[in-house]
């Protein structure tokens, strides 16, 4: 069996490759929760990659319900068809519309299924998704027929903890938290999606980022890929790394800072240190 | 065999089942694990935790039950208090490092050099246990704490084995029994999101209503459906001022969650205890401030009550007329207090002092006990079982 470790792209922790593993191995759906910007759509992608298995994406929205994603019986255009009289009404499995599971489960290859952000949806969502993925087949109402998989696929299911999922649900499931990456950590995964960045401006926007983090009071602190969207800018403005030392989150606004606060009171708050650090200075 | 382990989980009070237990066996003989401890322990934990709140309470039994497992590096980090610390340092460096590092000021320089220090010390006396006052003046000595094992600085990038991950507790400010923070404030919204949905009113299914007549071959089928809205009516009654101070923080956060959580929130606020008037707007008191039989009247007794306070107070506050710090009262607050839980049907009260402290404060008993013991602690527990509570 393919084993999943980091790829070059992706910096996976010991304990992450263990949990992905252990859900590959059992295929049992792995469930993922973290700090929003830490990575937990793109680690479907990666595994994905390094299993080989082609993946199939299951967005989850407020208004999306379970059944969407095994079929749904398109009642309108039946309807429709039956008023002009097309031959096809009579056939009623010209009406079921497939889902994503049902592509899952239906694929001639193993693939990897990723339903993101499960907390989105209502309450009873993973309820009604137990069965399914338990034993990943489902009946359909319609034709009498059972859908049952070919190959069990490999589910990721992440949450942004907007909601308790239900504890039947949990219990069929591995879990893994993604944890804040920390100092050593981020440098490999910035070098993973930037080779070649130098190495006094990482340093310096490294020093910048964690100081940011440690701020007393943000609304919503700076993650991963909030560093990764402002190093890139960093980089396409060319700023030298100077300009970071001069600004340490103590005594100024960092440049560009639209990429790493993302809300108009945390601007305030450090327009309010960078004033008291002035005063206090001069 | 690992029994023992899964019984400690749930006498901790990590909700692991036997089914959980199960996978975790099953993953152990697909070899998922390899055999190092730190693989161990990843895979417990992916497999018996499902809930981030939970893995600090793991992380600890983790520890115990496999203490030793791997070969021990000296005694697990624990915390020592500062005062400790810093008598320590008194002990090991001179009065003239000390006056020295005072005028530098800041406790981290403290520490550095302190540990330097104790690394010099260890080289010098064959472990470092001989210079603890052997007259038994060193606050150490006293409590059997080994001096070695005080670890100062901690380098994070040191800690990478899991021995240290698990005795490091990471996970300590996700436990569900900790004071909240903002990121834990939003996920305890979500619970009250959950009461506030419960309102119902039935409307039109329009696409279940076509998809039905569709089948029925035509003929007209109505379905309806529960109505999707917040039907909840939430009143908010903050004590301002005073002691209140310490927990401006944690209330403010509650106020901004709830206001975005309810279509119906009103607040008004009050001191210490609830007597005759309410007010709006705490820095214009005055002109908003109104009576609070006018607040009884205007909200039906359908409205939710949540009061949220410290409760501490002189009990006078409470029982006496007369008795308010700030103006003459007619009528006694625990009058006041009767009529409001005889007028709302639902009232619950949040306090956030830590519930432990609550039996030493009198007048926290009297309140409870007016309330009908609906006081809940202000933490993501207290939040929860307060929405249980209310949407009953």
């Amino acid at each position: 069996m393919a084993q999943f470790k980091g790829t070059e792209s992706y910096v996976a922790s010991r304990e992450l490759e263990v949990a992905v593993n252990a859900a590959v191995a059992l295929q049992r759906p792995l469930l993922v929760k973290g700090e929003p910007g830490t990575g937990k759509t793109v680690l479907a992608q990666e595994i994905a990659k390094a299993l080989g298995y082609p993946l199939i994406e299951w967005h989850i929205k407020s208004t999306t319900k379970a059944q969407q994603g095994l079929y749904e019986y398109d009642a309108v255009s039946r309807l429709r068809d039956g008023q002009l009289g097309d031959p096809r009404v009579h056939d009623i499995a010209n009406y079921i519309v497939r889902g994503k599971l049902w592509d899952a489960f239906e694929h001639e290859t193993p693939v990897v299924l990723l339903i993101d952000e499960i907390d989105k949806a209502d309450i009873e969502f993973p309820n009604d998704l137990l069965l399914e993925l338990d034993r990943m087949q489902f009946f359909v109402y319609e034709t009498r027929k059972t859908v049952q998989a070919r190959h069990r696929p490999v589910v990721i299911i992440t949450s942004n903890n907007e909601k308790e999922l239900p504890d039947a649900f949990l219990r069929r499931c591995f879990f893994h938290y993604i944890r804040f990456p920390d100092r050593e950590t981020m440098e490999m995964i910035v070098r993973a999606h930037y080779p070649d960045i130098r190495r006094d401006l990482l340093r310096e926007a490294l020093n910048v980022f964690f100081e940011i983090r440690e701020v007393d009071g943000l609304k919503k602190k700076p993650a991963t890929s909030e560093l990764l969207d402002w190093l890139k800018l960093l980089t396409i403005e060319d700023m030298p790394p100077e300009a970071l030392r001069s600004s340490d989150a103590k005594t100024a606004i960092p440049p560009l800072y639209g990429a790493l606060l993302k809300n108009e009171q945390d601007v305030h708050l450090f327009e309010r240190l960078a004033f008291l650090a002035r005063r206090r200075g001069g | 065999m690992f029994a023992p382990f899964i019984l400690a989980l749930r006498a901790a009070g990590v909700p692991a089942s036997i089914m959980e237990y199960l996978a975790l066996l099953r993953a152990m003989k697909e070899g998922v694990a390899g055999f190092s401890v730190d693989d161990f322990y990843h895979l417990s934990r992916a497999a018996l935790v499902k809930d981030e709140r939970h893995l600090d309470r793991f992380d600890r039994v983790f520890g115990e039950i496999f203490k030793g497992l791997e070969s021990p590096q000296g005694e697990a980090p624990r915390e020592l208090p500062e005062e400790w610390l810093r008598k320590l340092a008194e002990k090991v460096l001179t009065p003239e490092e000390m006056a020295q590092l005072k005028a530098l000021g800041d406790f981290d320089t403290l520490m550095e050099t302190l540990r330097k220090r104790l690394e010099e010390q260890k080289g010098r006396h064959q472990g470092g246990s001989k210079w603890i006052g052997t007259a038994g003046t060193s606050p150490f000595g006293a409590h059997g704490y080994n001096p070695e094992g005080v670890r100062i600085g901690q380098d994070k990038s040191r800690h990478r084995r899991a021995v240290k991950v698990w005795d490091q507790r990471q996970f300590r400010d996700l436990d569900e029994d900790e004071a909240l923070s903002s990121r834990n404030m939003k996920v305890a919204l979500r619970r009250l999101r959950r009461f506030a949905r419960t309102g119902a009113t039935t409307e039109l299914d329009l696409p279940g209503t076509i998809g039905a007549t569709a089948r029925n071959g035509g003929s007209l089928d109505l379905h309806m459906v529960p109505e999707r809205h917040n039907a909840v009516k939430v009143l908010l009654l903050m004590d301002i001022g005073g002691s209140m101070d310490d927990h401006i923080r944690i209330c403010q956060e509650l106020f901004t969650a709830a206001r975005s959580e309810f279509k119906h929130l009103e607040f008004w606020y009050f001191h210490n205890c609830l007597y005759e008037r309410v007010w709006r707007t705490n820095r214009r008191r005055r002109e908003t401030e109104r009576p609070t039989f006018e607040m009884l009247r205007t909200y039906g007794p359908d409205w939710r009550v949540v009061i949220v306070g410290d409760a501490t107070m002189s009990p006078y506050e409470i029982i006496q007329p007369g008795g308010s710090v700030e103006h003459w009262n007619e009528e006694a607050g625990q009058v006041w207090m009767s009529r409001l839980t005889r007028h709302f049907r639902k009232a619950a009260w949040l306090n956030p002092v830590p519930q432990d402290h609550w039996r030493y404060t009198q007048s926290i008993g009297i309140v409870q006990r007016l309330m009908e013991n609906r006081m809940y602690p202000l933490t993501l527990a207290g939040l929860e079982t307060m929405a249980r509570e209310l949407a009953r």
